[in-house]
């Protein structure tokens, strides 16, 4: 579990993660306040439903994926504001969203 | 954005792509720099120009030196385009990008990719588990909002592994302990470079004193760990290893791994540019020349994703590539380019001598790099070690094929944390160089794009 070193540094905002209020540090990204949240786990894979959380958070591993207004994000370059609404990837769709999203999993070929 | 024809484009705003802009702007060229992350500094400097008195001690006066670069990044005539992801690059020049949602793109006469490192994956059993996360990853928490994981356990090797350590330490969280694959081969063999590591003294020292702080701090450290292993249900519990003959098991709520940083090659593979396998660094290098430049005319490259060499030399690469860029595009003389590079690259050569002594000290463990069959590898589509071994015995020569086999590397992350573990278990089945088997094809887009932006950038 990640906690805040600088508790009363920065101004607060408060968004929701699956109907529930989290405060987190303006600036701080969604997986950040998750992960401080105690929520080390975001979501379940697509191919067993194993859980997943932040890994990398830096954009690379695409483990952190959560909705936000009906699109998938990577949690870790989010930032948080105040009234973001943020809910779990359900896990049927994370399947067909990632093959949406991937340069491999046939999207340019789609648009084509 | 406008039809302005840029001279140079530098994607990437760590020390490689700040100083490569500044160089090509003080001569005149009209540069404009993307970079994902909303302040300039790149993964060694991240925040630097926001960071708290609190933060600045915790992270060290290696990270405060960042603002004497980011500062005057910002007050140049730079176009620096912050928050944007770079998902397209083309020999052409052109650069499509995506900033809050929404597609756009540039044009630039030279190219100069500066994208950093990523962490090597480290396939444990276990890595998948959730409150599993990469030192780097931790250490950005440290900088982006003040974030420390009290008690936690580090797992791997390398530099940044003490140093995450002890910056965790100065946060007051200090780690449990420390669990690490580094063996006394490994250093008896480093000690062989031990002259190239003293004429770079100056990280020795360092990482000597990283070490004694994690000593006074009365952190426990496991050398020679072997047959690691993170358990856990619905998150990571705890870890279990082997070493000097003796098995133990440490209970915690976080684990941190690292094996070192290996070239992002996103863009550079996308690009369809000539690469080679470095055997010391154990990955994939972009091919490049003293001043960067690729076997493509319009593109160079410029720091860690180059080769990693570390900030110092990050910083110096960028400007070499910056002068070598403006002589092809012919805005300086060759002689100029020479005459200003002569003195960097003197100076590069020192600060890379430290790096046969680092590579070779904390080489990844083969157990790590071509792991046990049970292990997953590809962390997106959940393919093991023992999956790829299979495709291998079916007649899978490469990791382009074993996508067909298998799914590997065709999930969202498009190969990063999946791919040299593919190539090093192929390579070894067929008997195969690694340069042989080579590595997965990377195609646009490198970043995920919706179908309503890409549909926009379109009609444009
Ligand atoms: C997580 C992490 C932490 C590290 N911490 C340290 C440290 O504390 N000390 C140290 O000495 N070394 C550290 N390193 C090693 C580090 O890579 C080098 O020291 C140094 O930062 C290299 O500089 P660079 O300019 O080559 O790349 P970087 O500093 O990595 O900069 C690359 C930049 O490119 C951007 N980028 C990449 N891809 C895209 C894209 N598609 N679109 C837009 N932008 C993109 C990134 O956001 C980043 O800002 C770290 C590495 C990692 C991965
Ligand atoms: S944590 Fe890896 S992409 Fe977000």
């Amino acid at each position: 579990m990640f906690v805040s070193f600088e508790p009363d540094a920065a101004e607060t905002v408060v968004f929701e993660f699956e109907g529930q209020k989290i405060s987190a540090p303006r600036g701080a990204s969604v997986a950040a306040a998750l992960l401080a949240s105690g929520r080390p786990s975001l979501r379940a894979t697509p191919v067993s439903g194993a859980p997943r959380g932040p890994f990398c958070m830096m954009g690379a591993c695409f483990d952190c994926l959560v909705q936000i207004d009906g699109v998938t994000v990577q949690a870790c370059m989010t930032s948080v504001a105040d009234g973001l609404v943020v809910q779990q990837v359900p896990r049927t769709m994370s399947e067909t969203q990632s093959d949406h999203m991937n340069g491999d999993g046939g999207f340019v070929e789609h648009v084509k | 954005m406008s039809n302005k024809v840029f001279d140079i484009a530098v994607i990437g705003a760590g020390p490689a792509g700040m100083s490569a802009a500044l160089e090509a702007e003080k001569h005149g060229a009209s540069v404009v720099l993307l970079d994902e992350q909303s302040q300039p500094g790149g993964q060694i400097y991240r925040n630097v120009l926001t960071a708290t008195r609190r933060q600045f001690t915790t992270l060290g006066s290696d990270y405060a030196k960042g603002a004497a670069l980011a500062k005057p990044f910002l007050e140049s005539a730079v176009m620096h385009l912050a928050g944007v992801s770079v998902w397209q690059v083309t020999q052409g020049g052109h650069i499509g990008f995506s900033k809050d949602g929404k597609a756009d793109q540039i044009r630039a006469r030279h190219i100069i990719v500066a994208t950093g490192a990523t962490e090597r994956p480290v396939p444990i059993p276990g890595w998948t588990l959730p409150g599993v996360l990469t030192a780097g990853a931790a250490q950005i928490l440290l900088k982006s909002g003040g974030f420390a994981a009290p008690s936690a356990v580090l797992v791997g090797a390398g530099p940044l592994l003490y140093l995450v350590a002890a910056q965790m330490v100065a946060a007051g969280s200090p780690p449990k302990a420390l669990v690490e694959t580094q063996t006394q081969k490994n250093l008896r063999a480093a000690l062989e470079h031990l002259g190239g590591a003293l004429r770079g003294w100056r990280y020795l020292l360092k990482g000597i004193g990283l070490i004694a702080q994690l000593k006074r701090a009365g952190v426990q450290r496991y050398s020679a760990a072997t047959e690691i292993e993170i358990s856990g249900s619905d998150c990571a519990e705890a870890v279990s290893f082997k070493a000097k003959g003796r098995h133990h098991r440490i209970e915690a709520e976080t684990f941190l791994v690292h094996l070192g940083v290996v070239p992002n090659t996103q863009i550079t593979r996308s690009l369809r540019l000539e690469h080679r396998y470095d055997d010391t660094q154990r990955c994939f290098k972009p091919i490049s020349d003293a001043y960067g430049h690729t076997s493509s005319n319009a593109i160079s490259i410029a720091g860690d994703s180059a080769g990693i060499g570390g900030a110092v030399v990050a910083a110096l690469s960028g400007r070499i590539a910056a002068l070598g860029a403006l002589q092809k595009l012919e805005m300086i003389a060759e002689t100029t380019r020479d005459e200003v590079a002569r003195p960097l690259l003197l100076k590069r050569e020192k600060e890379l001598s430290i790096r046969p002594f680092l590579d070779t000290a904390y080489a990844p463990p083969e157990e790590i790099l071509r792991p046990a069959d049970g292990t997953i590898i590809c962390r997106c589509e959940e393919v093991t070690a023992g999956d790829i071994r299979r495709f291998a015995v079916l007649g899978c020569k490469g990791p382009n094929q074993a996508k067909a086999f298998g799914r590997s590397g065709m999930g969202p992350c498009q190969g990063r944390f999946c791919g040299l573990t593919v190539t090093e278990i192929l390579a070894k089945e067929t008997g195969q160089s690694q340069d042989e088997t080579g590595a997965f094809r990377i195609r646009t887009p490198l970043k995920p794009v919706t179908l309503g932006e890409l549909a926009a950038y379109e009609a444009e």
